[in-house]
């Protein structure tokens, strides 16, 4: 029997667009994306596995989105946008129930939650990062920045400059934070890295994930019995004594934390440094305008969004969005790096410009009741390790042509691998 | 100018410190803390900006 045409037919299938599109460009994001944000801001996309998504690209909707109550971030309801090839793709309807937020195994992290849940974890982490916290790290933070240029100074003239600056920084600071020790440092950052990465398998990833949660768990563990001075012990005496925070969900979070504590920033600090370095009117306009030094981080973040399909959305309800219809159980990927290029938010959007007066209104944190709980310490590294690095060391230049450098086009984070530089 | 900031919405960004820190603070749990309810109008555009920003709408701006 021969049936008639419908709708997934492959003819019409391959007029969906396909999501996530690769970055060809270290310093703009794919196109396609502003493509898709001209002609259709909010359209039907197909993932790599074949699952059919909405993509949302324009700051406006982006932003309606991301502060609806009607849409989950949680994973395991039908429908949730699964983005990355390796991952997992259940087929449709074979899910196994209804998806009850608070059943166990695995536990979710933060970012997989929803409110009233949500609300719960984040407010116990949310005093350890307020900006009077933050300012109360910077004079560490500096120290630090500067001992490593020490270092730099002490045994150039050349070096890279992922793992001599962009990766300790905010590795050494999330390991104080946390009470986690540094000199475990290549474990976690080789760990992330499989974590994050679009060409492993499944299983290695899972693997990694592991390992991490292994390593975090004897932290915990030992911070449990003696209470440390940081951000462990203190959730340890507020929340674990009263049971308020599992020993297994306080593990979790650790892993969360040194993960997203220490990944994003590297690769702003590394892609932020060759930014500066490839336009010099705005290096000298950091090392002039006190200001700009500060808006430059916020700046960093809008133009390179690193994460550019991070965030993935399911809608609970149905909704209209950009005047199309999106009904429950349908997933959602707000496109954050083509919001943060949208001409109807951002004069010249893809000029790098690090005086815009409105550099904190882009969507590279997120928006929502998500946003991105470490974004001011996150600013304040960002600030602090271009302002210092290009004051100490004004004859910084690359040592290899750009189009020899190591970008992470295999990551889920882009950034990248090395930065040979010299002075 | 009359602000009102809901307490139960927010999620502790600290968005409005950077915007309206004559206005705006967090407390000891990183909620927000309205310093000053009916603050001047030069603090206008600093308080727009902050509302703006606020990522959980916590902060709604009367006239």
């Amino acid at each position: 029997m021969v049936s008639p045409q419908t709708p997934e037919t492959p003819s019409q299938l391959s007029s969906v667009p396909r999501i996530p599109v690769p970055r060809t460009c270290p310093f703009a994001p794919p196109a396609e994306y502003g493509r898709l944000r001209d002609t259709a801001p909010v359209t039907r996309a197909q993932l790599p596995g074949g699952q059919e998504v909405w993509a949302v690209s324009t700051f406006t909707d982006v932003r309606s989105l991301l502060v609806r109550p009607d849409v989950s971030s949680d994973p395991r309801r039908p429908g949730f946008p699964e983005p990355f090839p390796d991952a997992p793709t259940e087929e449709p309807g074979a899910t196994e129930g209804p998806a009850d937020p608070e059943e166990e195994a695995p536990l979710p992290q933060l970012f997989e939650m929803d409110p009233p849940q949500h609300t719960r974890y984040r407010r116990m982490l949310i005093p350890e990062l307020t900006v009077k916290r933050v300012n109360e790290l910077r004079p560490g933070i500096q120290q630090l920045v500067d001992r490593l240029i020490d270092d730099m100074l002490a045994t150039g003239p050349e070096t890279d400059l992922v793992p001599a600056f962009a990766l300790p920084i905010p590795s050494m600071v999330i390991c104080q934070l946390l009470g986690v020790a540094y000199d475990s440092h290549e474990f976690f950052q080789s760990r992330t890295e499989i974590v994050l990465s679009k060409t492993v398998t499944a299983e290695q990833r899972e693997t990694a994930y592991l390992e991490l949660y292994a390593f975090l768990d004897e932290v915990v563990s030992a911070t449990e019995s003696d209470p440390t001075d940081d951000i462990l012990g203190r959730l340890v005496v507020k929340y674990r004594r009263t049971d308020e925070l599992s020993h297994e969900m306080l593990v979790n979070t650790a892993v969360l934390l040194l993960l997203a504590g220490h990944e994003t920033s590297a690769n702003t600090i590394a892609l932020g440094v060759l930014t500066f370095l490839e336009h010099p009117g705005q290096l000298r306009i950091l090392l002039t305008e006190p200001a700009a030094a500060v808006s430059a981080a916020d700046e960093m973040v809008r133009f390179h969004s690193l994460g550019d399909v991070d965030i993935s959305r399911v809608a609970t309800a149905d909704f209209t969005l950009g005047g199309q219809t999106i009904h429950a159980g349908e997933g959602i990927l707000p496109i954050l790096s083509a919001a943060n290029r949208d001409p109807q938010a951002f004069e010249r959007p893809d000029e790098f410009d690090i005086r815009r007066p409105d550099s904190r209104h882009h969507v590279g944190f997120g928006y929502g009741p998500h946003q991105c709980l470490g974004q001011n310490l996150a600013r304040a590294e960002l600030e602090i390790a271009y302002r210092t690095l290009f004051t100490r060391i004004p004859s910084l230049r690359l040592a290899v042509p750009v189009d020899e450098l190591d970008f992470k086009t295999d990551s889920q984070i882009f950034g990248l691998r090395s930065l040979p530089v010299t002075w | 100018m009359q602000i009102t900031v809901d307490i139960e919405k927010c999620c502790g960004a600290g968005q409005c410190v950077l915007a309206a820190p004559d206005v705006f603070d967090q407390d000891d749990t990183g909620v927000v803390v309205l310093l000053d309810p009916t603050p001047p109008t030069s603090q206008r555009t600093a308080i727009l900006e902050a509302a703006t920003l606020c990522p959980a709408g916590a902060i709604k701006v009367g006239a």
